[in-house]
């Protein structure tokens, strides 16, 4: 599997855990309730850890953590749903997180441009196909009027 | 007025080689209709009954006479030979192609214009006073504050996904021109004890379905906090604001749910944590104060004798200037309506040769601007008094001097079912019988100030909840129907309008609202106006003679 990171295009290692899967070694990402939840038997296990935000999630609840995971996902229920821009801001600028934010589900191309200027450094589409015009559209404005987190 | 510099021309270069993209991708396949929609939104574009509709973005409601003449190209070249201008002093094209809009946008380009965020849960375009710079009763000009505010939300990254639309508007006078009251923001500037001028900050006022009264969230901010104050609003009303149904989706619900006082603290709490670095600049500010320095003002205007003259020897002018025109801060000057309500136009209709017209007048009369207002008529903001009887002969020539400015029928009417897909009822054909229905000028004059605002759906475009008259087209069992309310207002005394009773029929609605006019002519006290009359004596004598014969 690819993804885009850094603006470039490379294999991905991340396995994205379901909440009632077993723990297994390797870099795995859980949703919110799972990492609240099970912790401690997370961070005992062989691998690096990333957690899965949705847009009703609260970011302040895992701003202690961020120390701890290597990969916040943004989990796009829906193109539309604002929020995780947000929420990205936030990890980026008001928790200092510098592991990778990275949108994935449901966000559009045509949005990579705004989430990379709100701190998502990483994309997941859901068909690899897109990485490459999702890499162009990075680059759709090269000015902007506002500050950038960047 | 405001110029673009290299960064500015470049990004509206840039939006549109990406709404070219978005468009030409949509058109073989490859995006799909939901996420075009989204796209093509925030570029002005909707579908509409009949064709798409383009629209165009007026910041704060300012047009150079270039800009004037790109609309009418823009109207000859790719739609019907006119356009409309809007209550939010934006202009829309009812006619465009879809495919042809990407090269409507590259020409607008082109004089600085754009169509940025003017529909979709963004951002829109920010409203102001239009006599901002030249109004007597006004303590600062609000145009450099609305400049630097349309900066700040164009493709503002953050918040282009918003749960619903979200507006702002700016006022720097005492009366408030620019209904701010009704908006998601509104920012008036205002003297504080120490004397300092700063902005008073008004949230979640709104129309539409729920109408509700803006509510003062901070009552005084200093000029360097404005950006900071406005993020962290939108930041609380991007996380918090209602999701789940688009009827309760905008911030005027968040902060009625949420109560003001525990929205003001998550405000303030927010602001707090993010106001120091954020802060304007008074180098910054002072040059966009720059880009509005006052146009080259003859110091003699006030000595010219003729305009005295002609005011005497001529009613019909003296009529016109009366009604359409307006004090001015710099003796000598007037700002002048160009009304865009003769009686048989669609209101806030113009041609594509009345636009080259009135550019060609503006660079004469005005210093080359134009301005829109938010009830859909045109100012030429600085006419000297000696120019004002030769611009006014031109005036008629052209149809844009009817001196009904104020009076009933410079009614605010959406496009209704004749071109909007939301529509329930007709209304520029209602606007058409009640003008026809007091052509009286006489009448009229004596009516005096009575303002009309006419929606066909409850979507409210025309802001008929805050129309001393509104008039609400709703659709029953497929027929169209009009309820009627009274003693709405946008401007200081705000207030939404109470609804006289049952819906009339289309057969009987401007029986309606003549009888209407005619219990408030018989009524009233001496000098009273329409909207304190209603306040005096409530709804029951209009309702009483509206309902008598049904």
């Amino acid at each position: 599997m690819q993804v885009i990171k850094d603006s470039q295009i490379i294999d991905d290692n991340w396995q994205s855990l379901a909440d009632d899967a077993e723990v297994a070694a390797g870099d795995i990402s859980v949703s919110l309730s799972r990492w609240q939840q099970d912790k401690a038997q997370l961070l005992a296990h062989d691998g690096k850890l990333g957690i899965r935000i949705s847009p009703a999630d609260n970011v302040a609840d895992i701003a202690g953590d961020l120390d701890k995971i290597a990969l916040v996902e943004l989990d796009f229920p829906d193109f539309a749903d604002g929020r995780l821009f947000s929420h990205a801001w936030l990890l980026r600028n008001r928790y200092g997180f510098q592991g990778e934010i990275r949108a994935t589900g449901q966000y559009m191309p045509d949005q990579v441009f705004y989430l990379s200027r709100v701190g998502v450094n990483g994309f997941k589409p859901g068909n690899t196909e897109r990485l490459p015009v999702e890499l162009g559209y990075l680059h759709d404005f090269t000015v902007t009027y506002q500050a950038s987190v960047n | 007025m405001y110029q673009y510099n290299e960064i500015d021309q470049t990004l509206v270069n840039e939006r549109v080689a990406q709404f070219r993209r978005q468009t030409e991708k949509y058109l073989q396949g490859e995006l799909d209709a939901d996420q075009f929609r989204a796209l093509r939104l925030r570029n002005g574009l909707y579908i509409q009954t009949h064709a798409p509709m383009l629209r165009v973005a007026i910041p704060y409601g300012l047009l150079s006479s270039v800009q004037v003449r790109k609309l009418a190209h823009i109207a000859r070249t790719y739609d019907k030979n006119y356009c409309h201008f809007t209550t939010r002093q934006n202009v829309q094209y009812n006619w465009p192609k879809l495919e042809q809009v990407p090269d409507i946008l590259a020409e607008l380009a082109t004089v600085q214009m754009h169509a940025i965020q003017t529909s979709g849960n963004c951002m829109r375009n920010t409203t102001s006073d239009h006599l901002a710079g030249v109004a007597v009763d006004e303590l600062e000009d609000p145009r450099p504050y609305c400049e630097i505010i349309r900066q700040w939300t164009t493709l503002h990254p953050e918040f282009d996904y918003l749960p619903r639309k979200f507006k702002i508007a700016v006022s720097g006078a005492a009366h408030d021109r620019a209904a701010t009251q009704f908006h998601d923001i509104g920012v008036h500037l205002v003297k504080n004890d120490a004397g300092e001028i700063g902005f008073r900050i008004l949230v979640g006022g709104g129309l539409g379905r729920t109408p509700i009264i803006g509510q003062v969230i901070r009552p005084f901010l200093e000029k360097k906090d404005l950006l900071s104050y406005l993020e962290a609003i939108l930041r609380i009303y991007n996380l918090f604001g209602r999701r789940d149904n688009k009827y309760k989706a905008r911030i005027k619900i968040l902060v009625k749910e949420t109560g003001l006082e525990a929205f003001t603290e998550m405000v303030e709490a927010e602001w707090a944590r993010i106001k120091d670095g954020m802060e304007l600049s008074a180098a910054h500010i002072e040059a966009i104060k720059g880009h509005f320095s006052l146009p080259a003002y003859e110091t003699e205007a006030a000595a010219d004798l003729t305009f005295g003259q002609h005011l005497q020897d001529n009613t019909a002018f003296a009529k016109w200037y009366k009604y359409n025109t307006v004090s001015h801060k710099i003796p000598g000057y007037r700002a002048v309506f160009l009304s865009l309500k003769a009686p048989e136009v669609p209101p806030g209709d113009i041609t594509d040769t009345q636009l080259d017209a009135v550019a060609d007048l503006a660079d004469v009369y005005s210093f080359g601007e134009l301005r829109t207002t938010h009830r859909q008529n045109l100012i030429f903001s600085d006419v000297k008094q000696a120019d004002l009887f030769g611009l006014w002969q031109q005036l008629v020539e052209l149809q844009l001097a009817t001196p009904n400015i104020g009076t009933v029928t410079d009614m605010i009417c959406c496009p209704g079912l004749d071109f909007c897909s939301l529509a329930n009822a007709g209304s520029i054909g209602i606007a058409k019988e009640i003008n026809d229905a007091l052509d009286d000028m006489d009448y009229l004059h004596d009516i005096g100030d009575v303002k009309i605002n006419m929606s066909g759906c409850m979507n409210g475009c025309a802001h008929q909840s805050v129309g001393h008259i509104g008039i609400l087209g709703v659709d029953k069992k497929g027929t169209e129907w009009y309820q009627l309310t009274l003693g709405g207002s946008s401007e200081n005394e705000a207030a939404i309008g109470e609804r006289l009773g049952p819906a009339v029929a289309k057969t009987d609605i401007t029986q309606a609202v003549t009888t209407i006019l005619s219990v408030y002519v018989k009524q009233r006290l001496e000098d009273e106006s329409f909207l304190d009359m209603v306040k005096r004596v409530g709804i029951d004598p209009f309702k009483e003679q509206v309902y008598a014969s049904h």
